[in-house]
C-alpha cells in the first residue's frame, strides 16, 4: 500500500520543498538588507505581470523544457546527466552550421534540419560519456562534467579562430541568413492582424519567444509517449528501477545506457534551436548560460514527468526573467540570487527530499489509522 | 628548453597541485567512508571567498583561513545532513552545494565589497607569502647564474607558501591515519560494509559525519590556498573545475593517499603547461591552441576515467545511504 496519496507525492512534497527553498532565499535577501516581500513582488510582476514579461518567461522556459527533459530521460534510466550544458553548447554548433552553410529559402525548411542537427550534435557530445559508462564503467557524472569544460574550450576555439566573421571584433559568427530566422511572437501577432504599434504591443514584439516553444511542447509529448507508451521506454524505466531485474528480463544495459543518454543529449542539443536559431540568430560564446544546470532542478521538481517538467520550466523561466527585472530594480540582488534559489530547489527537492517526505508520510499514516 | 624553464614549470606544478591535493585528500576521506562527494568544488569556492574576505577585513591571513574552513565545514555538514541523516542522493546534494557556493559567494561578495562579485586584493599579512629556505636565492638573476643544484633548491624546493608544505605533509598523515590507526580501519570498513561495522557496535553515522567533516576541513585549506596563496583575492568561480579534477585524481589514485599525490602532481603539471604556452610551443615546434592546453586536464581526466590506466574500484558502499534496519 502506498504511504501517501498520489497527489501528496506529486504535488504536495515538491510544493513544500519549493516553499522551503523560497523561505531560505528570503533569509538571504533579508541578510543583504532588502525586503524579501518586496523582492518577491517585483520578481512576480517582472515575470508574469505583463504580456512582455510572458514573452521572456516563456522563452526561458523553452530552454529549460529542453534541458529538463534531457535530465529526466537520463534519470529514468537512473543516470545523472550533468552534461546538459556542454551538450546544448554543441547543439548550438550544429544549428549554427546548418544556418550558416545553407541559404534557406524559408524557415519551415530550415527548422526540421536544424532540429535534426541540434539533436545530433548534442547526442554526439553525450555519446562518449555514455559509451564509457556502458562499456568501461566510468562514472557518467564526472565524465559529463569534464565534457562541459571540453565543450566550452572547443567552442571558444571554433568561434574565435574558425567561425568568426571576417573583420569582426566580438567573438561571434556572422548573422544567420534571413531564411533561417524563426518566426517570433511579433510575427505571430502580425499574422493575427495586430501591428506592433502602441504601448503594450510594441514591447511584446521585442520578446524573443519563438516557434521553438511549440517544438518544446511537442518534445514534452514525445518524451511522455516514449517513456510510458513504448517498449523502449518500458525498458529504460525497468533498467532505472533495477539493473539486475532488467538484465534478467533480457534488457541490455549497454543498449539502454547508450540510447537513454543519446536521447538525453539530443534533447539538450535542441535547446539551441530556441537560443541560437530563435533568439541570437548567430553563434555567440556561452549561448547556454547555465540552462543545462537549471535542467537538473527542473527535472527534480518535475519528478521527471513531462507535465512536471513543463510546469517547473515555467517556474524557472519566470525566476530568470523576474530575476533580471529584480536586478534592475534592486541592484543589490544580482542575478546570482537565481543561482542560489536554483541550488536550494535542487537541495530541497533532490537531496533533502526525505526531510520533507518522512514527516508527511507519518502524518498521512496517522490520519489513515484514525479514519 | 633549458633547465631553468623546466624548473619553473615544475615549480608552478607544485603550486597548482596544492589545492588539488587538499581537495583530493578531502574526497579520499569522504569517499573511503562511503559518502560520494562531488561538492568538493563548492566547498573550495566558499572557503576561497570567506578566507579572502576575512583576510582582507582583518588583515590576518590566518583568521581568513579559519573563516574559510568554517564556511567549507558548514557546507560539509549540510552534505552530511542530506546524505547521512536524510539518506538523500549524494550526487544531487553535491550538485546543490556546488551551485549554492557559486551563487552565494558572488552575491555576498557584491553585498560586502561592491566590486562586481570579487573581494578586494589581499596583500602583505593578509596573504600567504612564500617561505624562503635558508641559503635559497631570491632574485631571479641570481638564480639564473647559480649552479643547477642551487637552481633546483631555490626555484623548486624553497619559496612556496606554508600551505604547499602542509599539503605535502598531509599525504603521509592521511596514509597513517587511514591505514595504521583504529579510526582509519573503521573508516575504511564503513565505506566497504557499514552493516559489519554496525554489528561490531560502532556508530556508522558518527563515523561518516567525521569523515565528511575532515573533507570540509581539507577543502577549506584548499580554498584558503587558492584565494590567499595562489591568487590575491577571490574572484567569481575561481575554482574553475579544480574540485572535479581532484575527483578524477582520486579515481586515478584508486582512493589511495600516495597515488593521490602523484595524480595531483600530474594534473598540476598539465595546468602549469597551459600557463606556459611558449615553452610548449617551443617543444612541439608548432603552435598549440591555447584552448587545447586549457582543456588538457579535462581530456586527461576522461582518458583516465575510461580505464586506460587500470581498473579503479571504488569503496563498495560508496553512494549508498546506510539504513540500519535493512
Amino acid at each position: 500500500m502506498d504511504k501517501m496519496p498520489r497527489w501528496a507525492d506529486v504535488f504536495l512534497t515538491p510544493l513544500i520543498s519549493l516553499i522551503l527553498a523560497f523561505f531560505v532565499s528570503g533569509l538571504v535577501v533579508l541578510y543583504i538588507g532588502e525586503n524579501p516581500i518586496e523582492a518577491l513582488s517585483i520578481l512576480i510582476e517582472g515575470a508574469v505581470g505583463s504580456a512582455y514579461a510572458w514573452g521572456y518567461t516563456l522563452f526561458y522556459a523553452t530552454n529549460f523544457i529542453f534541458t529538463g527533459l534531457a535530465v529526466s530521460v537520463a534519470f529514468h534510466a537512473r543516470m545523472f546527466n550533468i552534461g546538459g550544458e556542454g551538450q546544448a553548447a554543441m547543439g548550438g554548433l550544429g544549428v549554427a552550421l546548418v544556418c550558416l552553410m545553407i541559404p534557406w529559402p524559408h524557415w519551415i525548411l530550415a527548422l526540421p534540419v536544424a532540429v535534426i542537427f541540434g539533436a545530433l550534435f548534442g547526442a554526439a557530445w553525450a555519446a562518449i560519456p555514455a559509451y564509457l559508462q556502458a562499456k568501461r564503467g566510468s562514472h557518467i557524472v564526472i565524465t559529463t562534467i569534464m565534457f562541459n569544460f571540453i565543450a566550452a574550450a572547443l567552442l571558444v576555439y571554433l568561434v574565435v579562430e574558425v567561425l568568426k566573421a571576417p573583420g569582426q571584433m566580438s567573438p561571434e559568427t556572422a548573422a544567420f541568413q534571413e531564411g533561417s530566422n524563426l518566426p517570433k511572437i511579433a510575427d505571430f501577432l502580425r499574422t493575427l492582424g495586430l501591428a506592433c504599434e502602441g504601448r503594450p504591443l510594441e514591447r511584446v514584439c521585442r520578446a524573443p519567444l519563438n516557434i521553438a516553444f511549440i517544438v518544446a511542447l511537442v518534445c514534452c509529448w514525445l518524451v511522455w509517449l516514449l517513456i510510458w507508451r513504448t517498449r523502449l521506454g518500458y525498458e529504460i524505466r525497468s533498467f532505472g528501477h533495477s539493473e539486475e531485474a532488467a538484465v534478467y528480463a533480457g534488457i541490455s544495459p549497454v543498449k539502454i545506457t547508450m540510447i537513454a543518454m543519446l536521447i538525453s543529449g539530443g534533447l539538450a542539443g535542441l535547446m539551441a534551436v530556441n537560443a541560437v536559431m530563435g533568439e541570437a540568430e548567430r553563434l555567440v560564446l556561452d549561448t547556454v548560460q547555465g540552462a543545462g544546470f537549471i535542467g537538473i532542478a527542473v527535472a527534480l521538481m518535475g519528478r521527471s514527468h513531462p507535465v512536471g517538467v513543463f510546469l517547473a520550466a515555467l517556474l524557472f523561466g519566470a525566476l530568470v526573467q523576474g530575476g533580471a527585472e529584480l536586478e534592475f530594480e534592486i541592484p543589490a540582488i544580482t542575478r546570482d540570487m537565481i543561482v542560489v534559489i536554483q541550488a536550494l530547489v535542487i537541495l530541497f527537492t533532490g537531496a533533502l527530499d526525505n526531510m520533507v517526505r518522512m514527516p508527511l508520510e507519518r502524518m498521512f499514516l496517522a490520519r489513515r489509522k484514525v479514519g | 628548453m633549458d633547465l631553468l624553464t623546466i624548473l619553473q614549470i615544475l615549480d608552478s606544478t607544485l603550486r597548482l597541485a596544492t589545492p588539488l591535493l587538499f581537495a583530493c585528500l578531502a574526497g579520499l576521506f569522504s569517499e573511503r567512508s562511503g559518502i560520494f562527494d562531488i561538492g568538493l568544488e563548492g566547498k573550495m569556492l566558499i572557503a576561497a571567498f570567506f578566507s579572502a574576505a576575512f583576510a582582507y577585513t582583518t588583515g590576518n591571513v590566518w583568521l581568513g583561513m579559519l573563516a574559510g574552513i568554517a564556511g567549507s565545514v558548514a557546507l560539509a555538514a549540510l552534505h552530511g545532513v542530506a546524505s547521512v541523516t536524510f539518506r538523500g542522493n549524494q550526487l544531487i546534494s553535491g550538485v546543490a552545494i556546488n551551485f549554492l557556493a557559486a551563487g552565494f559567494t558572488v552575491l555576498i561578495a557584491q553585498n560586502w565589497f561592491g566590486q562586481g562579485g570579487r573581494t578586494p586584493a589581499v596583500a602583505g599579512p593578509a596573504r600567504f607569502e612564500g617561505l624562503n629556505w635558508p641559503g635559497a636565492l631570491e632574485k631571479s638573476e641570481d638564480i639564473r647564474n647559480a649552479s643547477p643544484l642551487m637552481q633546483a633548491y631555490s626555484e623548486l624546493i624553497s619559496g612556496h607558501t606554508i600551505l604547499t608544505y602542509v599539503a605535502l605533509i598531509t599525504v603521509p598523515i592521511t596514509w597513517y591515519v587511514l591505514f595504521r590507526t583504529r579510526f582509519g580501519l573503521r573508516l575504511r570498513a564503513v565505506g566497504e560494509n557499514p552493516g559489519a561495522v554496525d554489528t561490531a557496535g560502532i556508530n556508522v553515522t558518527s563515523l561518516r559525519y567525521i569523515a565528511v567533516g575532515i573533507a570540509g576541513l581539507l577543502c577549506g585549506l584548499a580554498g584558503a590556498y587558492l584565494a590567499t596563496g595562489l591568487a590575491a583575492g577571490f574572484g567569481k568561480d575561481m575554482t574553475a573545475g579544480r574540485g572535479f579534477i581532484a575527483l578524477a585524481a582520486l579515481i586515478f589514485a584508486k582512493w589511495r593517499p600516495w597515488y593521490a599525490l602523484f595524480a595531483c602532481l600530474l594534473f598540476g603539471f598539465l595546468q602549469s603547461l597551459s600557463l606556459r604556452p611558449d615553452a610548449v610551443n617551443n617543444l612541439v615546434r608548432f603552435e598549440v591552441p591555447g584552448q587545447l592546453l586549457d582543456a588538457l586536464p579535462y581530456i586527461l581526466t576522461v582518458v583516465i576515467l575510461a580505464g586506460f590506466v587500470g581498473k579503479a574500484i571504488p569503496p563498495r558502499a560508496g553512494g549508498e545511504p546506510y539504513v540500519k534496519e535493512r
